[in-house]
């Protein structure tokens, strides 16, 4: 039966897009324990590990796919379609590459020099923090909704994000600092492997710039 | 007419049974879009919702429906071109009635939104003004109808819109969204309970207070409705001093106790959008009925002063109550998976701005489609960002609905205007 009232009401997109970010961030924590792993050479756990984040993050993707197909061009909503749609771009983007660095670390069997796996440990906690941070940012779309994206809401949430700024920029400080250590003992490790080191410490860095982007991704829906 | 008055028992009843048929289809099919908000914001159960709709459809129709039956038994029509042949008026109006519930089972079936309001504006037009004589049709009242349709949606969205902003300002931008819910939402409830009174006293009463020769004045009138809805206030009031904060449930959405302060404020707009509901639509069921019934009462003299009889009114009163218990259930158990993220605090001012927007327009006689002011009004609270997700492209089927309508009414009801013609006239 038809019901012009109730066809109105199409499915919200905020609680999809906060189950996105969750399953992203999930995945991204997962890292911790991954890298806990590597370094005391227990692959067949790290295995299991990268397996596990290579499912969330496929998971992750199907509720993307899931969420852009619910959000066809005849809706009307609250803020811009795009920025939605950006925004679970760059939600997404932290999910893949969480799954990069497992991905790589474990296919290269890479293992870091003991001197710096504390900093390491260090610079993956805060880029996780990161992520946390932006999935406590975007935990506030609902309320942001019942509040047309105004006032008092939009404050805090605004504080949230400077506070991920914040984050992040620790997380850039770590990186110089352990690019640094390695640089340091770079001639006395294979040339190869400290390439990728690099590499790696690149990637989780991303991590961060990309949880720090999804942040920016909100302040810009609520700054119209 | 010699033959429709030596058989007026049978002929009224036949009128009584399309009329009841009628209002049971508006019960059935239009309740689940009056009630469907409160159903979908969770601040009613199905069975409570039913409850609910059955006492204040009945009070709207029964106490403020007499103004648009009246517009749709006079108004539409010239009834100074029927003096000659009152006949012709009586096929007409059975005619319109048939027309428009058949067109309604039809549209239904192929799921079309269709309006009852408008099958049968147009049914009452296409009879009169094809089957009689284009002159038949008062076309100024029609066009203001017309109008109407198209200003109320706009009136009852503004209205939204501001209700939502002062929501928004008054309460859950505060630093204590809590305590200014409770200060604030009894005046909403007083607003609902005043418009409702308002418009009951003013013009569905004024017959009764006619007969017991009791006049009130501007001043009296007014005072009494709002002391009609301070005593709703106030009762909300208490109601919601017993709510408390649940700080569990708040962690995870910080409005979560905010929100149960509208839900009871989401129940009285409930009953008002039932009480419109009831207050214009059971008209487009029992205005034609009216016309026959006073024609035929009044040995075939239509000019004749009349109000509308109370019993006519009961007739469609009970009808959309039968109809939505009977079949307007299954319509709203649907309902609840289908709006989503629709708050109390939403869905109250949708129902709210549709309700007052409904209330007046009975009250000055137009016959408007509450369906399409709801919708206004919830585009209203979209525009003030207050809803997840619309679809927009319902807005282009009311559209296409309202081109089909109209014509559709009015080509079934010219049909069976000349069927009646040709079996009775003898």
């Amino acid at each position: 039966m038809a019901n012009s009232i109730l066809d109105l009401f199409a499915s919200s997109p905020i609680r999809p897009m906060q189950d996105h970010m969750a399953k992203v961030h999930e995945c991204a924590s997962e890292l911790k324990n991954f890298f806990k792993a590597t370094i005391e050479g227990d692959w067949e756990k790290a295995d299991e590990l990268k397996t596990h984040i290579r499912e969330l993050e496929n998971e992750a993707d199907d509720l993307k796919h899931d969420l852009r197909m619910h959000l066809p061009k005849g809706l009307f909503l609250p803020v811009a379609r795009t920025d939605l749609l950006a925004l679970l771009s760059k939600q997404d983007k932290i999910a893949n590459i969480a799954r990069d660095i497992s991905g790589l670390v474990y296919g290269r069997k890479m293992q870091f020099p003991a001197g710096v796996n504390e900093d390491l440990m260090g610079l993956i906690q805060r880029s996780i923090d990161a992520s946390a941070q932006a999935f406590k940012a975007i935990n506030e779309l609902d309320e942001l909704l019942a509040t047309g994206f105004r006032g008092r809401e939009a404050s805090l949430v605004e504080e949230m994000i400077d506070q991920l700024d914040m984050i992040e920029n620790d997380t850039d400080d770590l990186q110089r600092e352990l690019l640094f250590k390695i640089f340091e003992q770079e001639n006395e490790l294979p040339p190869v492997q400290v390439m990728f080191m690099y590499k790696v410490v690149q990637q989780i860095g991303d991590l961060a710039d990309s949880a720090q982007s999804v942040g920016s991704r909100l302040e810009m829906m609520i700054a119209r | 007419m010699d033959f429709i008055l030596q058989n007026a028992d049978t002929f009224i009843w036949i009128a009584v049974a399309f009329g009841f048929l009628m209002a049971f289809g508006v019960g059935a099919n239009d309740v689940a879009n009056a009630m469907g908000t409160s159903v979908g914001a969770k601040a009613l159960t199905l069975k409570q919702a039913i409850f609910v709709a059955a006492i204040f459809e009945f009070a709207g129709a029964y106490l403020a429906g007499g103004q648009v039956t009246q517009t749709i038994r006079k108004g539409i029509i010239d009834s100074a071109y029927f003096e000659g042949t009152p006949e012709l008026l009586i096929f007409g109006m059975m005619a319109a009635l048939l027309a428009a519930g058949v067109w309604l089972v039809l549209a239904s079936k192929f799921g079309w939104p269709v309006s009852t309001t408008h099958s049968i504006i147009g049914a009452i037009v296409g009879f009169a003004a094809v089957g009689v004589s284009v002159d038949a049709v008062s076309w100024g009242k029609v066009g203001s109808i017309v109008g109407s349709w198209v200003i109320t949606p706009f009136i009852a969205g503004a209205i939204a819109f501001l209700i939502v902003m002062s929501v928004q300002k008054l309460i859950l931008n505060r630093s204590n969204p809590f305590a200014m819910a409770k200060r604030y939402v009894p005046f909403y409830m007083f607003l609902t309970g005043f418009v409702m009174a308002l418009v009951t006293i003013m013009k569905g009463l004024k017959h009764i207070f006619q007969d017991h020769d009791i006049n009130l004045s501007m001043t009296e009138t007014y005072l009494i409705a709002i002391a009609f809805g301070a005593l709703i206030a106030i009762i909300g009031a208490v109601i919601i001093s017993r709510i408390k904060v649940e700080e569990e449930a708040d962690k995870d959405y910080h409005f979560y106790s905010v929100e149960k302060v509208f839900t009871i404020l989401m129940i009285v707009t409930a009953c008002g959008m039932a009480f419109a509901h009831g207050s214009n639509d059971v008209a487009n069921a029992i205005g034609p009925l009216a016309a026959i019934v006073s024609v035929i009462q009044n040995g075939g003299d239509i000019g004749a002063k009349a109000v509308v009889d109370p019993r006519i009114l009961l007739v469609g009163a009970i009808g959309i109550v039968i109809g939505l218990i009977v079949l307007g259930s299954r319509v709203m158990a649907t309902i609840g998976q289908k709006i989503t993220h629709l708050t109390p605090s939403r869905g109250f001012a949708a129902e709210l701005a549709a309700a007052s927007t409904v209330i007046i327009a009975s009250g000055a006689g137009l016959p408007i489609s509450t369906t399409q002011t709801l919708v206004g009004a919830v585009l209203g609270v979209g525009m003030a960002r207050g809803i997840a997700a619309l679809n927009l492209g319902v807005v282009r089927n009311i559209l296409v609905s309202w081109v089909v309508t109209l014509p559709a009414g009015a080509i079934l009801s010219v049909i069976f205007f000349f069927i009646f013609k040709a079996l009775f006239s003898f």
